[in-house]
């Protein structure tokens, strides 16, 4: 009988945390993230270091090069290869990681938070529901591809264009979402219980209705790092997104692209870990939804 | 004549992490043919478990573990799924609570009875439709030519109904298993369904096994009556044995439990009113230029008075405009027009900013107990919630929630624990002790104990008049269920399509009702040929 005692959030912890998918999906992720955190103790070089001696070698190329401050000879390895300037594929793809993740992390936190102060808006409010929902509905309408373009093309391309660019097409969808949540929230009895008994309405937002958005916004969260990791490769791949000196999956693989019948490599290994990346997290992603929001496992 | 059904020693298991270890124990009884058999019982009793257990309904967890059920002698439990199947429709067939959810919304009704028909008959289709309209006649819908090729949302919840005991019966079953099938239905209605099955039952000689919590149904119909409680059977017997000289104590305390339809005797409440409504309208959509005229009077020209220390019902059927009346009392939803004066304050126009500080006046218990408590805050946040709005320190809210606790018959160590871990009784209670929190003038009980069993419900609307008594509240109990309104309102107001159609003192409307209308609901109220409450006000 423990778990009847327990508080709601306690038992829905435990239940996330006997979920294989989330253990599975998370472990996945875990380890990437370790991957981006301690990426100079991996055994990396310089991911923007050029060694026009060694271009387009084959994944294992083994060679030595000169330290020019001792001049002494050492043997590096080309785990994963090198690109057309030499540089070496594994210390950029493990590089890589840091810059998907704070993109993917970043534009989820923006979006959850922007998106769910207008979608209580949205929600309660009804005199803003009407122009808040067009207006997302019209950002709905373009694709997320070509508005992130647009937004990069007003800025100058970096990191920061990349990301406000990306969290301006996945804001509607978080408004919605919490929208949808909070139309069938405000009916509850004790919402309308909440309300006789004088509670002031910012209260009452906090306290009623925001904690249950907060399950269906944690699932949402982890599909929005996934398609935030893919949108930034693609705008990376298209080469309007982050400046080339800076190895990100995307890059890897444009780059790669010219050369890609003759040294396939290129574009395998950073393919492979973005599909690997995306799989853990939404892995993820499907065990919270299972296990912290049923009601909403058709939906998202 | 040999029995339709024979449950023999039938226990179905609980999975291990339940409450008790088995959903039924041990259950034996039988229906005849043409006989109607009341399964009567609280929520748990496990009385829908026996109906699914014989219709090999089970849901995946429970497994029948012992016994047999055996339908003409055959034994459903054993049955492969493609003999039940043979067997659904053409031996034994199902209604069930929701009229509204039974049936297909994007299939046409008479495809939806000859769709038995293909599955089990070799008519063709001109037969099947035939055969169709003919059921439909046999179940008195109106017009069944017509009704055949209606669409179920174009139909009343009542006439829904009839089509799935026509859907049952299309093919003659021996058996018909009708689950609650009143129960999400309006008191009226009720009554030509019961006239229905009883008169199927009759005149096709089908056994039923009727499934209801409802001790007036089961007077109105039962041959038979099956008493169960907590999964296995504490009497049976006829109908009036049962019924006169119920010999089990937890039958004696259900019977006694159900509310009389006779009002006692009330001194009436005087003094000046609490509350003064006139005038009150509320009216749903809009005329203008783009949408036509499609606007609904909800409730019209209302005037009501509540005296403290008084209880003034308002009953009537869904739709009738009762609820509507409270939620603008409790400025929940804003009326159109008319005064709402509390004492000499006017709110019925109130601006929510200047409304918010007297909002403690008004206090409101509602309906469903487990979406009334947030389910993530624990009972004493939720209790002090109130007071602390309207300045209360939280030392004193608290020491006020343990007082209240004590009130409604909880212990105060309620307060740290979450909704969850109580019972519907229990939680309606912590709701009761909510509204006193902030000293209300006027309580709102919007069908508070329409969703409680018939023993809990007796004690909760004693606690109501209780309370009632002690801090001389103004009660305004809004509810469908007149032998409820019998016990607890010192006036009623009988409302219908938004209007209220008769008022008075609660003994004046039972005994002389003078409108049509009060008289239709009065008749229809089942089992009111059996006393029951056994003279005991609540």
């Amino acid at each position: 009988m423990a778990a009847v005692d327990q508080s709601p959030f306690r038992q829905t912890l435990g239940r996330v945390f006997s979920n294989t998918s989330v253990l599975i999906g998370g472990g996945l992720a875990l380890v990437i993230v370790l991957i981006g955190l301690l990426a100079p103790y991996l055994d990396t070089r310089d991911p923007a270091g050029i060694s026009p001696a060694n271009r387009n070698k084959p994944p294992g190329f083994e060679t030595t090069v000169r330290d020019y401050d001792t001049g002494q000879k050492i043997p590096v390895t080309y785990r994963m290869g090198s690109d057309t300037l030499g540089r070496d594929i594994y210390s950029r793809v493990v590089y890589g990681a840091r810059t998907s993740l704070i993109v993917g992390v970043s534009v989820a936190a923006i979006a959850i938070f922007l998106g769910t102060l207008i979608g209580l808006l949205a929600g309660y409010f009804r005199w803003a529901d009407g122009i808040i929902m067009r207006i997302m509905d019209g950002m709905m309408a373009i694709p997320a591809i070509l508005l992130a373009i647009a937004v990069v093309s007003l800025f100058s391309a970096g990191l920061l264009s990349v990301i406000i660019a990306i969290v301006v097409s996945e804001i509607p969808r978080v408004v919605r979402l919490v929208r949808s949540v909070v139309l069938s929230i405000r009916e509850e009895p004790y919402v309308e219980a909440a309300i006789t008994a004088g509670t002031p309405t910012p209260t009452l937002l906090m306290r009623h209705v925001l904690p249950n958005t907060l399950a269906p916004l944690i699932v949402q969260g982890t599909f929005i790092v996934a398609s935030a990791i893919i949108v930034e490769a693609i705008l990376s791949f298209l080469g309007i997104g982050i400046p080339p000196d800076i190895p990100t999956w995307g890059n890897i693989m444009a780059e790669g692209r010219q050369v890609f019948q003759l040294h396939p490599h290129n574009i395998l290994y950073p393919g492979a870990i973005l599909g690997l990346t995306v799989l853990a997290v939404n892995i993820l992603g499907d065990g919270l939804r299972d296990t912290m929001d049923p009601r909403f496992s058709k939906r998202v | 004549m040999s029995n339709v059904l024979d449950v023999t020693g039938l226990t179905v298991r609980l999975p291990g992490s339940s409450d008790r270890k088995n959903a039924v124990e041990n259950i034996t009884f039988s229906v005849g043919a043409g006989e109607l058999v009341c399964v009567v019982g609280e929520s748990g009793s496990g009385k829908s478990v026996t109906a699914q257990a014989v219709m090999g309904l089970l849901p995946k967890e429970l497994k029948p573990s012992e016994g047999e059920t055996k339908l003409l002698g055959e034994d459903t439990l054993a049955a492969t799924p493609n003999r039940l199947r043979d067997l659904r429709g053409t031996k034994m067939a199902m209604i069930f609570q929701e009229p509204m959810t039974a049936l297909n919304p994007v299939a046409r009704v008479g495809e939806q009875i000859e769709e038995v028909l293909e599955i089990h008959t070799d008519l063709s289709k001109s037969q099947r439709r035939a055969r169709a309209i003919e059921i439909m006649d046999h179940v008195h819908l109106p017009d069944p030519e017509r009704m055949v090729d209606s669409f179920p949302h174009q139909l009343s919840g009542g006439q829904r109904q009839r089509i799935m005991i026509a859907m049952a019966l299309v093919l003659d079953p021996a058996l018909l298993i009708a689950d609650e099938p009143t129960t999400a239905l309006d008191v009226t209605t009720q009554a030509q369904i019961l006239k229905l099955v009883k008169e199927m039952q009759e005149r096709r000689g089908t056994g039923v096994l009727f499934i209801t919590h409802d001790f007036g149904v089961v007077a109105e119909i039962a041959d038979r009556i099956v008493v169960m409680q907590h999964g296995s059977i504490v009497e049976q017997g006829p109908r009036d044995q049962i019924l006169q000289n119920p010999t089990q104590p937890y039958t004696q305390m259900l019977m006694a439990s159900v509310p009389s339809m006779k009002p006692p005797q009330r001194t009436p409440v005087d003094g000046d009113p609490a509350i003064t409504v006139r005038g009150l309208n509320k009216v749903y959509g809009r005329t203008g230029l783009l949408s036509r005229d499609r606007i609904v009077h909800a409730a019209k020209d209302i005037d009501l008075d509540v005296a403290r220390g008084e209880t003034l019902g308002i009953v009537g059927e869904s739709g009738s405009g009762k609820s509507t009346v409270a939620r603008c009392i409790a400025r929940l939803i804003d009326p159109t027009s008319g005064t709402i004066n509390l004492q000499g304050t006017e709110i019925a126009t109130m601006r929510e900013s200047r409304l918010r500080a007297i909002r403690s006046r008004v206090q409101i218990v509602f309906q469903d107990p487990y979406r009334s408590l947030n389910p993530r805050r624990t009972i004493g946040l939720s209790l002090i919630e109130a007071p602390m709005n309207f300045g209360v320190s939280r030392e004193d809210a608290l020491r006020e929630a343990r007082d209240l606790m004590a009130l409604v018959g909880l212990q105060s160590d309620a307060l740290e624990r979450y909704p969850h871990q109580f019972s519907g009784g229990q939680r309606q209670r912590i709701c009761i002790a909510r509204a006193l929190a902030v000293k209300p003038d006027i309580l709102i009980a919007d069908e508070a104990v329409s969703a409680l069993d018939v023993s809990v419900q007796a004690q909760v609307l004693e606690l109501l008049d209780d309370i009632r008594d002690k801090y001389r509240l103004a009660m305004l109990f809004i509810t469908h269920d007149l032998r409820v309104a019998a016990q607890i309102c010192d006036r009623l107001i009988v409302m219908q399509n938004g209007i209220v159609v008769e008022q008075g003192p609660t003994s004046d409307v039972f005994a002389n009702p003078t409108q049509e209308y009060t008289q239709l609901l009065l008749s229809a109220a089942p089992g009111t040929d059996v006393e029951f409450g056994s003279g005991k006000a609540v």
